[in-house]
């Protein structure tokens, strides 16, 4: 286990926070992360997170959602027992088509949704019984929390910091897990 | 400010002009003898092979469908082969009488439903009291403009082309036909034109008001939001009686083209139809004055939110049309399925056409969250949206009218022309009347500054 040292700057408000984020992006130190209690339109463009992946990820889960219910229904109806329900085709997959269009669509929005979500939990590493990563419980709240690593320009930052607002500023040493 | 350039003015008159020869020409040409078709119809029967079996299937068509006489010929098309060939001569006669009045109804209708989509999404954004939109206001306001002429002229050809695109209108076949007589305590010509006038009259005068307020509130003190106030109480009002008409409308001006079938979702499904014509030509209008650099303060962000509705609204339009298809397809009852008989074998171009135009190109193009910022993405979309919406209304009308007989050329396209000239003319006339930015709108911070 490594031991460093980390600033932690407080908030109250996420406009001051935006403009703190800003601030500190533009004198090029690093934003390890930010706790907040609701999300911050823009915070992930102004701390320069790259964009989220998620949607491509969401369109290959739907595509694999709309084969699973293309294939699951030729073999239900049509393959192993074919059924006459009202008079309709029920040898062709493609001729009895629209009666499928509610379970192929109810599919693909059932495994895009679903694998979206579990994608979501793992890229974020949650997982249950996870202990919190969160460093202080106030930004469940009405707190808004900045983390920075300090490398010996803990003077400087803590000066930077407190210019853009800060209503509390502490260094913390932090347990890093890996 | 925008000022209607001459280009524009001449561009427009010229279309019109182009538009109204070309269907006059077309209309003069329509009016061909008993004895021509037949020689027509022998002709095409000599043809060939191929030709025989689409004369079978228009016997189903004159079964189920088309024009006047198709209930005396369902009886008697068994009977004797010689009167069935002269009936289906006089058949296709009248469906070829009838081609230039529903090529013009079609156009007439495609335009009217863009503005009136327009200004339900107008009285949208007032009524929910929206705070991104308020930038686009003045763009809405020239849509809708177009309103009160395009309406008047849907109803003058309609009235004017009486039986030719609407069988109910032609005493004769009510008189032989139970179905129509049942209904004609709704569907008779002086109770039809009164109801197009109370629905142009109602549509108009919110449109006159919402505007009058609109410029009033630019013009009006900083504190004072009166206007305001009264444009958002109308709005919610104008819904209300939108919703009902708009409805109503479809019945009327669409549906009774085929007096026989019904459907009970047809008036959400013309309305999605028009919602994203509306939307869309909104979006195209905005990206050609901010090309011109007249409409600086409209940012990504709203382009992204169009982009968005026209890909939402396109979704909801093929939901309405797949379940209004899927229960007529599944339950199979005879006058109910014959609507889409007709449809998927006499129109499968079109018919499936549309679909892949109005769903399966922009649900592929516009789904991108990037690419709703792009305008060159969006005109091209916006541009197969507006394509298959016009397919749309021409499936709804021409079967009833033409059946086989249809085509997309010269009525088609003048009318187009024709409409599109009047539509460009008045919209951008109106856009050149009033400041673009309605600087008074309470939320025209809030719409300048929006961003995501």
């Amino acid at each position: 286990m490594e031991s460093s040292k980390v600033i932690h700057a407080i908030y109250t408000d996420d406009d001051e926070l935006m403009a703190a984020v800003k601030k500190v992006k533009a004198a090029k130190h690093h934003i390890e992360e930010v706790y907040t209690p609701f999300p911050v339109h823009g915070l992930d463009k102004a701390m320069g997170l790259a964009p989220t992946r998620i949607a491509i990820a969401a369109f290959l889960y739907g595509c694999v959602g709309i084969t699973v219910a293309v294939v699951m229904m030729n073999f239900i109806m049509i393959d192993d027992w074919p059924q006459n329900i009202g008079g309709k085709p029920s040898f062709s997959y493609l001729e009895n088509m629209p009666s499928f269009v509610p379970i192929m669509f109810e599919m693909t929005v059932f495994f895009a949704a679903h694998l979206m979500v579990i994608t979501f939990y793992l890229r974020s590493r949650m997982w249950p019984f996870k202990k919190a990563e969160n460093p202080d419980p106030r930004t469940t709240d009405d707190h808004f929390l900045m983390e920075i690593p300090v490398h010996g320009n803990a003077k400087d930052l803590k000066t930077l910091l407190s210019d853009t607002g800060a209503v509390e500023i502490n260094i913390v040493d932090k347990e890093e897990e890996h | 400010m925008y000022t209607l350039s001459n280009r524009l003015k001449i561009f427009s008159v010229a279309l019109m002009f182009l538009g109204a020869i070309g269907w006059f020409y077309s209309y003069s040409n329509s009016h061909i003898s008993l004895e021509e078709v037949k020689t027509m119809l022998a002709e095409e029967a000599s043809h060939g092979g191929g030709h025989g079996e689409e004369l079978d299937s228009h016997a189903v068509v004159t079964e189920s469908h088309g024009t006047s006489d198709n209930h005396n010929t369902e009886m008697s098309h068994n009977d004797d082969v010689d009167v069935h060939d002269s009936d289906h001569a006089e058949h296709v006669m009248h469906q070829i009488h009838n081609r230039p009045y529903s090529a013009l109804y079609v156009a007439a209708f495609f335009f009217m439903m863009i503005a009136l989509g327009a200004l339900a999404f107008y009285a949208i954004q007032y009524a929910s009291q929206a705070g991104w939109s308020p930038v686009l206001f003045r763009v809405m306001e020239a849509i809708s403009y177009y309103l009160l002429p395009g309406a008047i002229a849907v109803l003058a050809i309609a009235l004017w082309a009486g039986p030719h695109i609407f069988i109910w209108m032609d005493p004769d076949v009510v008189a032989h036909d139970e179905l129509i007589q049942n209904k004609s305590s709704w569907l008779n010509t002086s109770w039809f034109a009164i109801r197009g006038i109370i629905f142009i009259a109602g549509w108009s005068a919110y449109r006159f008001f919402s505007r009058k307020f609109s410029i009033a509130q630019d013009n009006a003190d900083i504190n004072d939001n009166s206007n305001f106030k009264k444009n958002f109480r109308i709005s919610a009002a104008f819904l209300v009686f939108y919703i009902y008409t708009e409805s109503m409308m479809s019945w009327d001006w669409i549906m009774s083209v085929d007096p026989h079938w019904f459907s009970t979702l047809f008036g959400w499904y013309v309305f999605a139809s028009m919602f994203v014509s509306g939307i869309t030509v909104i979006a195209l209008i905005t990206i050609y004055l901010k090309s011109k650099g007249l409409m600086e303060f409209v940012n990504d962000s709203h382009m992204h939110d169009l982009a968005k509705f026209m890909f939402a609204i396109s979704i909801f339009w093929t939901y309405l049309w797949f379940s209004q298809f899927l229960l007529i397809w599944y339950a199979n009852i005879p006058e109910e399925v014959t609507y889409f008989v007709t449809r998927i074998e006499d129109y499968k171009l079109p018919f499936f056409g549309m679909l892949v135009m109005n769903f399966i190109f922009p649900f592929l193009v516009l789904m991108n969250s990037d690419y709703k910022r792009i305008p060159w993405f969006i005109v091209m979309a916006g541009i197969v949206i507006l394509i298959g919406h016009y397919l749309d209304v021409f499936n709804m009308i021409m079967p009833a009218t033409v059946g086989d007989r249809w085509s997309v050329g010269l009525p088609e396209l003048s009318a187009l022309a024709l409409f599109s000239g009047l539509f460009l003319l008045l919209v951008f006339y109106a856009l050149s009347k009033h400041p673009l930015l309605p600087k008074g709108n309470p939320f025209i911070k809030e719409s300048e500054h929006f961003h995501y």
